[in-house]
């Protein structure tokens, strides 16, 4: 089975909440750099930089970060695990950085990012940002600090972020069970 | 195509083209990473790989082991000249002593060409050639060829002229699968002597002639005069090798066109090419060795990746 938990209309309300939560924190973001996580937290960084330019005229500092190199499960997976692009060209040294991405699950891909961001300096601190927030199965103790949606689903479902264009649909499969 | 074909790299002439592009792109990623504040990442941690070296090696072995440690794989190292293979001890003994010490992958360098099939019959552990005898010096291809890519883009289509002493070469043999699987076009130029016989029957084209060979091509890969594999004369002296195949910066301005130079080290400087020309904006030696340490980073990662799929 496969139903929609958010609809355009309500991403599109969840990019403007976290952008006025971020704003509210960072200010004017002068030492703030968003960093989303390839390959999936691409769109969803973009559209956050977007929604605070377009809200606040503010330019945010941005980056894409992989973190391919420090996942825990290479050689312990048939999955391939092929890098994608870093694309970072401001100084992380002492810049509070807020990290994207778009499920939040395990967590694991969150402790590989922390280990990842350090290879380029020391942040001053480090936020993150989901679009989803799967409650359950965490394997690691990370939690987000802005969450656009909160869900309960079972190990065996998938939560899938659609993008088309600059919308963004969000659906749950469920078809392993029913 | 995400994993590698094959379990050990033996040679350019076994892997596919898809297998020499995701090493490519894979390298990519790396040079990234070795550029980075911290140049080290976690992924091979796990790993222990012996670097057993029959010949002597300078930048190939420095290359496998920065690599390997920017990797953060354990290494140990090897060299014949201070080992029991001095005491009569057989290649395969000698192997098998180090493998049995819990070595996952091993980087080869051995004078006999075919060593690195022979060992992959018999042994378990992932190989990696890092050059046997006149045969294959595959990683040495690999990075030309990224390093080319990075210089003049796809390589479909471009002319790539090898010049020297193809006879004693590994990296010529390397080389010209490598480009050709990529769809380059491959021309060796250099005197008879130094030309195998039959070389055009792997589908290059030959001459004798260095400034036509150099007017003709898009980049020029100029290899060392192995002095040290030549037990008989193959030319006068080496002055005159180096008037009629070394590249000066006069002969390199004269051209129509503005060529690329390559040298897979060490520089016999004054004979193959001049100083002025090694030193050019023209060559790309040191873009060369940078991207040796990528590439090689690389090809362990993505064998040590397949290395577990089959275990699995």
């Amino acid at each position: 089975m496969k139903r929609i938990i958010l609809e355009y209309k309500q991403v599109d309300l969840i990019l403007t909440r976290i952008a006025h939560q971020l704003i509210e924190n960072h200010g004017d973001f002068s030492n703030t750099a968003l960093l989303a996580l390839q390959p999936r937290g691409i769109l969803f960084g973009k559209s956050i930089r977007a929604r605070i330019k377009e809200l606040f005229d503010i330019e945010v500092t941005y980056g894409e970060l992989d973190t391919t190199f420090h996942r825990d499960d290479f050689r312990r997976t048939d999955k391939p695990l092929l890098p994608s692009a870093v694309n970072i060209d401001f100084q992380i040294e002492d810049k509070r950085i807020i990290l994207i991405d778009d499920v939040l699950y395990t967590g694991r891909s969150i402790r590989a990012a922390l280990d990842a961001v350090n290879d380029y300096g020391r942040p001053s601190s480090i936020e993150l940002v989901t679009l989803i927030n799967r409650k359950y199965n965490r394997e690691v103790p990370i939690q987000p600090d802005y969450v656009g949606e909160h869900i309960d689903s079972r190990i065996d479902d998938y939560v899938k972020v659609d993008w088309e264009d600059n919308n963004c649909k969000v659906w749950i499969i469920t078809d392993k069970l029913d | 195509m995400s994993l590698l074909s094959t379990k050990h790299l033996l040679g350019i002439k076994d892997i596919s083209t898809a297998d020499i592009q995701l090493i490519l792109t894979t390298a990519k990623n790396f040079k990234e990473v070795i550029n980075r504040p911290i140049k080290k990442v976690p992924s091979l941690r796990d790993v222990t790989i012996a670097n057993v070296f029959f010949e002597n090696s300078t930048r190939t072995k420095i290359s496998f082991e920065l690599a390997e440690k920017r990797l953060s794989a354990d290494t140990v190292n090897f060299s014949s000249g201070s080992s029991s293979v001095k005491k009569g001890e057989t290649l395969l003994d000698t192997v098998n002593n180090i493998l049995a010490m819990k070595v996952d992958m091993v980087v080869m360098r051995h004078p006999a060409p075919g060593a690195h099939q022979f060992l992959s019959r018999h042994i378990d552990a992932t190989i990696i050639n890092a050059g046997d005898g006149t045969h294959e010096h595959p990683t040495q291809a690999l990075l030309d060829t990224y390093s080319l890519q990075e210089k003049i883009g796809d390589l479909k289509d471009k002319k790539i002229v090898i010049v020297g002493d193809i006879l004693h070469s590994r990296v010529a043999l390397s080389n010209i699968y490598c480009l050709q699987k990529l769809g380059a076009k491959v021309r060796v130029c250099g005197p008879p002597t130094l030309l195998p016989k039959h070389i055009s029957s792997l589908g290059v084209e030959v001459s004798h002639n260095l400034r036509d060979s150099l007017e003709w091509c898009d980049a020029a890969n100029m290899l060392r005069i192995q002095l040290e594999r030549q037990e008989d004369k193959y030319f006068p002296s080496l002055r005159e090798y180096s008037l009629q195949y070394g590249v000066t910066f006069p002969l390199l301005q004269s051209l129509k066109k503005e060529i690329v130079l390559m040298h897979p080290g060490p520089i016999n400087r004054g004979v193959e090419i001049t100083s002025e020309v090694a030193d050019s904006d023209q060559s790309i030696i040191l873009n060369q060795v940078e991207n040796g340490v990528a590439v090689r980073m690389s090809v362990l990662y993505l064998l040590a990746a397949r290395g577990t799929s089959d275990e699995k």
